[in-house]
């Protein structure tokens, strides 16, 4: 499968007039690649991953496209999105797991969510069977109720249940900031199993946790304040970045073995702009240590290496 | 640039109060039959027991709502009638408020064994039938006046309120914010009345508001079964009357139709009024 | 200054009580003088419910707490009050640590009128700037705005300063920086590390492996209750003995290597309460120890400032 983004343009629409939330992005992702999306609370990471799959007021779409398979996705409308959503295109979304019914069993919900996508259930249930085994959950989960299941069962019951029609791509959104350090592990290597085993052929994993997706990422797209600040492989984004956001976000990261009264660690002073009325160009500009005049213009997302993609202007042409 | 966002939000409550239909129409009606009740006495020189008009007269340019099979000026009877309602509501009511509150916030802020008791006394309340308990206090109070029986509605009625306003306290009990007043060596009882009754104040009032139009209607029901007040004049007792003379049958319908269209308009008004004040503060019922 | 001695909380659940929840089982430990102590633990390890114990906030069913040799449970009153200027707290959301329909700096004034009520305004003011300066916060842009015009990191930062204008000597942090931006967290954090130099002591609680070893000298590992290891941070990371450290430290995702392929026996959700090691169901080694099952092993110094609870502890190279 093959996913480009192009130019996609979503803002979301308030009393007080438009939210700047994601501003042209452009973007692709290979067959059987598993991109992390990470960037800090209202980056637009999230109106990313829903404009993919279900893009409703007030969010509303001003511009781009969504490119499945070389197929252009109808994300404005909602009745054509559903021959895809769920059987090309899923996503787990964020605290799936609290949202389970607790006066259902675990069972029932299924077969409701099945049936309501009009899949026989009955056939199903084999193929449903076989993914608990995948995920280490016995088969008396159907039987029993929300409440009776750990963090981590339940988020494996999502996932289970989003990836039942071995979707093309699957959007993860923070499947693991509510669970505990091992299940987390358990978890995000079973994510990892789904796509080896090519139940999924493309995962987009959406955290604002950059160790997670070190661990098991191939590429990871950062994002500031509904603008994309750089993509590319794991290693080259944790170990060398070059947009200064991405410089000043991981080396703000504390790691085992780093202490305090040895090494400072440095934030980044401010705080993002407010997205109602963003300032122009480059939203990074104003907590940008190396911020000049070009940055007033928005920064074209370019490719300075094969797979690396920056916003800079310092980076892309650093005389100007 | 602080205090405009004072005025923000106090502005925007008040922005969606009027515009909210609910709210103005019902807040309209109620104060309608409060004015009438106010006024409406000294528009009549008569006294609503006294024998002033022809037998069961419909109305007339003398006598607006005509009068009962005695002779007693209904539309004096109304008016006054209209007051002591509202004494009820208010008195009753509010009791039934305040003792909710007591018993709500500190079963929800203590918790424990106090909160456990507090549950205990609630639901023998709400269980006591408050029927036979009249039946008796009737037998021995020969005289009952209006503020005896909103006195009795009061103490019987709380017990919803006390519940309510109990799970709101415990879901704020447990914000941080009340941590750190506790920190501050601030007593509970300060606690309660300064951080956590500010933040219920929309359900509090919609508390009141539900309690006012619920004792009018009790009221009116004792009234009408016999087992209100002895003295006085109430909407209620103007129904029992009517219906004890047989105003039906002889089709006197000036005698109970008023007050109990007024009961209905009234306690109706409140009820929507409530449900507009909800979506006034509840920015999620909003139909924006 | 701080002292935990064998401190329990047991909490009544069910129909009339009649069940036990420990939620902490006879935890003991020190935090001294410009000390910062971590308590790492994940969900349910009852970290949270020491804190709270510290503070006053939840009653303590079993052990002591002294402060400065005092027992803390005994305090009443006025005595309370002046615990609360030496001991204070931060949790963990700023947003609700706030009354939302008072202005943010009203904590200040809270603090003012219950421990400072003689002081003139002008007096007020200065201890207030001063206060606001230590933690790196300009007044101008914080004092008189309502809490949802600030961000999470000055929430946060605010906090600290109220306490500051207490002269507390001892400082509880709940996960304080676990729901602010990545961004800002290292601000707060380097910010608690050097209140150090005012010679204050803090009590670091966080589920995050890294922003114990940041800043902590001491760390006290917890689990379902218990201490299950203790001692100095490095000691710790470097050479973890217990079952669970070594668990946590082989799955704590890390940005300079990547996990190894260590099995892991994942938490179901009924855990029944034992008689014996709280890691028993989970732990590889317990299988051949059935003193894991029966006895809850003692804290053991395994090497100097290194503590560890495990029944094979001392068999350990």
């Amino acid at each position: 499968m093959s996913l480009r983004v192009e130019d996609l343009t979503v803002y979301y629409q308030t009393l007080r007039g438009d939210v700047r939330a994601l501003e042209c992005a452009t973007f692709s992702l290979a067959d059987g690649e598993i991109m992390g999306l990470a960037g800090e609370s209202g980056c637009g990471k999230t109106t990313l991953a829903n404009s993919l799959i279900l893009l409703v007021p007030p969010m509303r779409h001003v511009a781009g496209r969504v490119l499945l398979d070389g197929r252009e996705l109808p994300i404005c409308d909602v009745e054509a999105m559903n021959r895809y959503r769920f059987k090309e295109i899923s996503v787990i979304p964020q605290y799936a797991m609290n949202a389970m019914n607790p006066t259902r069993k675990i069972g029932r919900m299924a077969m409701e969510l099945l049936r309501s996508r009009r899949i026989d259930a009955k056939r199903a249930l084999p193929e449903l069977e076989r993914r608990l085994d995948l995920v280490e959950l016995s088969h008396n989960v159907l039987k029993m109720y929300p409440i009776e299941l750990s963090g981590g069962m339940k988020q494996r019951m999502v996932m289970v249940l989003s990836t039942l029609m071995d979707p093309s791509l699957l959007l993860a959104d923070e499947i693991t900031s509510a669970l505990d350090v091992s299940t987390q592990k358990a978890v995000v290597k079973m994510l990892v199993g789904f796509r080896d085993r090519e139940i999924v052929r493309s995962v987009i994993v959406i955290t604002h946790d950059m160790s997670i997706l070190y661990q098991i990422a191939d590429s990871i797209l950062i994002m500031y304040a509904g603008q994309l600040a750089e993509k590319g492989p794991t290693e080259t984004i944790i170990h060398s970045p070059r947009h200064p956001y991405t410089k000043l976000l991981i080396t703000s990261l504390p790691k085992v073995g780093v202490k305090h009264d040895e090494t400072r660690l440095k934030g980044i002073p401010g705080k993002p702009p407010l997205l109602l009325d963003p300032p122009e160009g480059c939203r990074f500009r104003e907590r940008c240590p190396v911020a000049f005049e070009a940055c007033r213009e928005v920064p074209p997302f370019l490719e300075i290496e094969p797979g690396h993609f920056v916003a800079c202007w310092k980076e892309t042409e650093p005389n100007a | 640039m602080a205090k405009d966002a004072d005025r923000k939000k106090r502005n925007e409550f008040l922005y969606f109060a009027l515009r909210n239909n609910k709210l103005k129409i019902g807040a309209l009606v109620v104060l309608l039959f409060v004015v009438l009740a106010s006024v409406g006495p000294l528009l009549t020189e008569y006294s609503p027991r006294a024998y002033v008009g022809p037998l069961a007269a419909p109305p007339s340019s003398e006598f607006w709502f005509g009068t009962t099979t005695f002779g007693q000026d209904v539309f004096t009877q109304f008016v006054v009638g209209l007051r002591a309602t509202f004494v009820v509501g208010a008195v009753g009511g509010g009791l039934a408020t305040l003792i909710g509150m007591l018993v709500g916030f500190i079963a929800g802020y203590r918790g424990g064994m106090v909160d456990e008791g507090l549950n205990v006394l609630t639901n023998i309340v709400l269980v006591i039938p408050t029927f036979a308990l009249l039946l008796i206090i009737a037998a021995y109070l020969k005289v009952r006046g209006i503020v005896t029986e909103s006195v009795f509605i009061g103490f019987t009625a709380w017990p919803w309120a006390a519940r309510a306003i109990r799970s709101q306290t415990l879901s704020l009990r447990s914000r941080e914010f009340v941590d750190l007043a506790r920190m501050s060596g601030m007593r509970p009882l300060r606690i309660i009345f300064t951080e956590i009754a500010p933040n219920m104040m929309s359900y509090l009032v919609m508390a009141f508001i539900l309690q006012f139009g619920g004792a009018i209607l009790i009221a009116a029901t004792l009234d009408f079964i016999g087992l209100g007040p002895t003295t006085g004049m109430s909407l209620g007792l103007m129904m029992q009357y009517a219906v004890l003379w047989g105003a039906l049958p002889l089709g006197i319908w000036w005698w109970f139709v008023p007050p109990g269209a007024a009961i209905a308009a009234i306690v109706g008004a409140l009820y929507i009024m409530n449900v507009g004040l909800d979506e006034v503060f509840n920015p999620k019922l909003r139909e924006t | 200054m701080l002292k935990l001695d064998g401190v329990s909380k047991t909490y009544r659940v069910g129909t009339f009580g009649g069940k036990q929840l420990q939620a902490v089982s006879e935890v003991s430990f020190e935090v001294s003088d410009g000390e910062v102590v971590s308590l790492i633990g994940e969900s349910g390890s009852g970290k949270s419910t020491i804190g709270k114990m510290i503070l006053r906030l939840v009653t303590i069913t079993g052990g002591r707490i002294l402060f400065d040799g005092r027992d803390i449970s005994t305090l009443r009153g006025n005595a309370m009050k002046t615990y609360y200027r030496e001991v204070q707290g931060v949790f963990q959301d700023p947003f609700s640590s706030y009354n939302p329909i008072f202005k943010a700096d009203r904590v200040f004034e809270i603090v003012r009128d219950h421990f400072y009520p003689g002081v003139n305004d002008r007096e007020w003011d200065e201890k207030v700037r001063s206060s606001l300066e230590a933690v790196g916060l300009n007044p101008r842009h914080v004092m008189d705005k309502y809490p949802h015009q600030l961000s999470g990191g000055q929430l946060q930062r605010f906090l600290i300063a109220r306490a500051l204008l207490l002269d507390i000597r001892f400082l509880v942090a709940d996960e304080i920086i676990s729901m602010l931006d990545a961004s800002t967290r290292i601000d707060v954090l380097n910010l608690l590390a050097g209140l150090k130099g005012r010679g204050l002591a803090v009590l670091f609680i966080t589920h995050d492996l890294s922003l114990g070893y940041y800043i902590s000298e001491e760390a006290a590992i917890l689990y379902r209750g218990c201490v299950v290891e203790r001692g100095q941070t490095e000691k710790i990371y470097d050479r973890p003995i217990h079952p669970y450290t070594q668990m946590l430290m082989a799955s704590v995702p890390r940005l300079d290597q990547k996990w190894e392929d260590v099995e892991i026996e994942l938490r179901a959700k009924q855990e029944e309460p034992s008689t014996g090691c709280v890691y028993f169901e989970r732990c590889p080694k317990a299988r051949r120890d059935e003193r894991c099952r029966d006895q809850r092993p003692p804290l053991v110094e395994v090497e100097p400032r290194h503590f560890v609870a495990c029944a094979s502890a001392g068999k350990e190279g």
